[in-house]
């Protein structure tokens, strides 16, 4: 018992970390449409950043802010630049897109930082809560952090006159640019907050997994999985699909499928959601008229 | 492009007449093929018979380390047209299919390890079972377009290298270290060397299955293809079975890819789980994009590009191949949305025109 115990609060706390990402996800979904398969790079690359900054004597929450600033700069830059010229192609051309970032990113990061693990540091002290030796307090801090932005983005989204211009373009870019809304910048800014929250969930991940260029590899996966399993339009849902994702990943890890096929957790959860309820747990059912 | 249109309308297939496929562009559906024309002119059916003799005769002419960079090229030239079936002119974006090349190179390697096949004899099993398995992950596919396929076929990518590890699988796939396989002898006493005799190993299985497909995607079904990716709902109106073509050609483009797969490993002597990573899934959609959505002509263009940019970014830095490849990759589409084989065509309509005139 107390063992599944253990893999269920590690469980939670690996899924703090995926809802982070998942966060991302849905961020730059719900503003474009789009999935962005280099979401993990970007963050992992954002992480570099705050190791430098430390690294040259930054405190770490003037690091961690600095680096949130940079990754909306380069979130915004890479939406400009590099998505923008391909907005009015299909699906495929946009998919290939990101996949072509997501290589850039990851190996100009290993090309300018090495491939050492560097090791990062945590902003929560190191010794547990109340002695306990289920959860640490970085794991803890972690899970605190990404509600807290959950209910940040929900605020925006719900009560503010800018996150309600974000929505309305994401449902309907035409008719929000006859009302007036400045349809491109809305997308940068999508990109630029999605950015932003991928490089917090990077900084969490960085003291866990050790900070390494393809440390967001099979976070991206679980995070995927999370998003699509709590409903890609819904930052709750995405939320509390990674923190499924994570519990599901550890529990059945290490008494179902063994720890050497934990990936397959994440393909299992995408194809039968995908199948079954494609809107995800929370999500809305879009309903399109031919 | 206007006179392909009218070289095409006047042939008919199956008592359809071709103006119905749908060759007009639709606004959004920006990338996709040059139509052919129906039949080869002669001019280009002389060419593409000296590029077949050539390809013949080339072996005799290189040393063995080029012959054997060659051989690699063609496997890929084969996994790339399957790609580019199913991408290209279905529309279904896989980032799945260096999983497919895995599953057909380690059938491969466990029927002539494990069981003693020959080599010859378990190319096409490989195939098949891809075939098989490439049809059923085309079941869900079915309810699944964009953006979702690419993730779910994302985590296959991710997963199949994690399977071949598994202790289950260890006593057939021998685990980390993957399966060492014997060089293939020459048969009937050839007055050739183990390398050439790979070649045309290889060389015949190419030409075999680019005329296959040839014949696949410039018929009715590959008409069906198109329509399907260009506007589903007036191909199904039109009544085109739209869940037989899609997942039939899932099936067909994982034979191809399983084929390639298997074909690697006779020709590498040497499958591990690590060489079938998710940047394999990546390699193969780079090659498609550079080489040319829906063209066939682009398998050989990108098959080359995919061997050849490594060989010369690699002397740059260990991670710039990848840059570069991401780099060019978001160019390509950009730029050269048709890819190297629309560019030569282009290219080659400029100068016929030149030359009519």
């Amino acid at each position: 018992m107390d063992a599944l115990l253990h893999q269920i609060f590690s469980g939670i706390a690996s899924g703090g970390i995926y809802a982070g990402l998942a966060l991302a996800l849905v961020m730059i979904y719900q503003s474009t449409g789009h999935i962005n398969f280099a979401q993990g790079e970007m963050a992992m690359f954002s992480t570099y950043i705050a190791w430098e900054l430390i690294d040259y004597g930054t405190p770490y929450w003037g690091a961690f802010f600095l680096t949130i600033v940079f990754a909306f700069a380069a979130g915004v830059a890479i939406e400009r630049l590099v998505i923008r010229p391909f907005h009015n192609l299909p699906v495929i051309a946009l998919i290939i897109v990101f996949i072509g970032l997501l290589v850039v990113v990851n190996s100009t990061a290993s090309w300018i930082f090495g491939t050492t693990l560097k090791t990062f540091p945590s902003p929560f002290p190191s010794e547990p809560l109340w002695n306990n030796h289920y959860i640490s307090n970085h794991e803890l801090g972690s899970i605190g952090v990404v509600l807290i932005i959950v209910a940040i983005l929900f605020v925006f989204f719900r009560y503010t006159t800018l996150g309600l211009a974000m929505r309305a373009v994401a449902e309907n870019p035409i008719s929000s640019r006859l009302v007036g809304i400045r349809v491109s910048w809305m997308l940068a800014l999508g990109w630029g907050l999605a950015a932003a929250i991928g490089a917090v969930s990077g900084m969490l991940v960085a003291p866990i997994l050790y900070l390494d260029s393809s440390m967001m590899g099979g976070v991206l996966i679980y995070s995927l999985a999370g998003a699509i399993l709590g409903g890609l339009d819904n930052p709750w849902g995405a939320a509390v699909g990674g923190f499924i994702i994570g519990i599901m990943e550890n529990v059945l890890g290490a008494y179902v499928i063994g720890t050497q096929l934990k990936f397959s957790v994440a393909l299992i959860v995408i194809v039968v959601v995908l199948l079954l309820r494609p809107a995800g747990l929370f999500g809305r059912t879009v309903v399109t008229r031919v | 492009m206007a006179e392909q249109v009218k070289t095409s309308t006047t042939s008919t297939v199956a008592g359809q007449p071709l103006s119905s496929v749908p060759l007009v562009k639709s606004a959004t559906a920006q990338i996709q093929a040059v139509p052919l024309p129906r039949r080869l002119a002669g001019g280009r059916a002389w060419g593409i018979g000296a590029i077949v003799v050539i390809g013949a005769l080339l072996p005799f002419a290189l040393q063995n380390f080029y012959i054997f960079q060659l051989t690699l090229a063609m496997v890929y030239a084969i996994a790339l047209i399957g790609l580019n079936m199913l991408v290209g002119y279905n529309g279904q974006v896989s980032l799945g299919h260096g999983a497919l090349y895995a599953i057909g190179a380690y059938i491969a390697a466990i029927l002539m390890n494990s069981y003693d096949w020959p080599y010859w004899l378990s190319v096409l099993p490989a195939g098949v079972v891809c075939l098989v398995f490439g049809y059923f992950f085309g079941l869900p596919a079915l309810r699944l377009s964009g953006h979702y396929l690419a993730l779910a076929s994302l985590a296959l990518a991710v997963t199949t290298p994690q399977v071949l590890k598994h202790k289950a699988l260890e006593q057939w796939t021998g685990g980390f270290s993957g399966i060492v396989l014997s060089k293939p002898e020459v048969p009937f006493g050839l007055p050739i060397n183990q390398d050439q005799w790979i070649y045309f190993f290889v060389y015949a299985i190419m030409l075999v299955l680019f005329l296959g497909a040839y014949n696949l995607l410039r018929g009715r079904i590959g008409r069906a293809m198109i329509a399907i990716r260009d506007q589903p709902i007036a191909a199904e109106a039109m009544g085109i079975n739209s869940a037989i073509i899609k997942t039939s050609t899932f099936g067909v483009s994982a034979f191809y890819t399983g084929v390639a797969g298997a074909l690697s490993a006779i020709v590498v002597q040497f499958v591990s789980p690590d060489s079938y990573d998710f940047f394999l899934s990546i390699t193969l959609l780079v090659g498609i994009a550079v080489g040319g959505f829906a063209t066939i002509s682009g398998a050989i263009y990108g098959a080359l590009f995919i061997l050849l940019v490594p060989n010369f970014a690699g002397e740059l830095s260990k991670s710039a191949p990848w840059a570069i490849y991401g780099v060019l990759l978001i160019l390509v589409m950009y730029f050269l949305p048709t890819g190297f084989a629309g560019f030569v065509r282009m290219i080659g309509q400029r100068l016929s025109a030149m030359f009519t005139r």
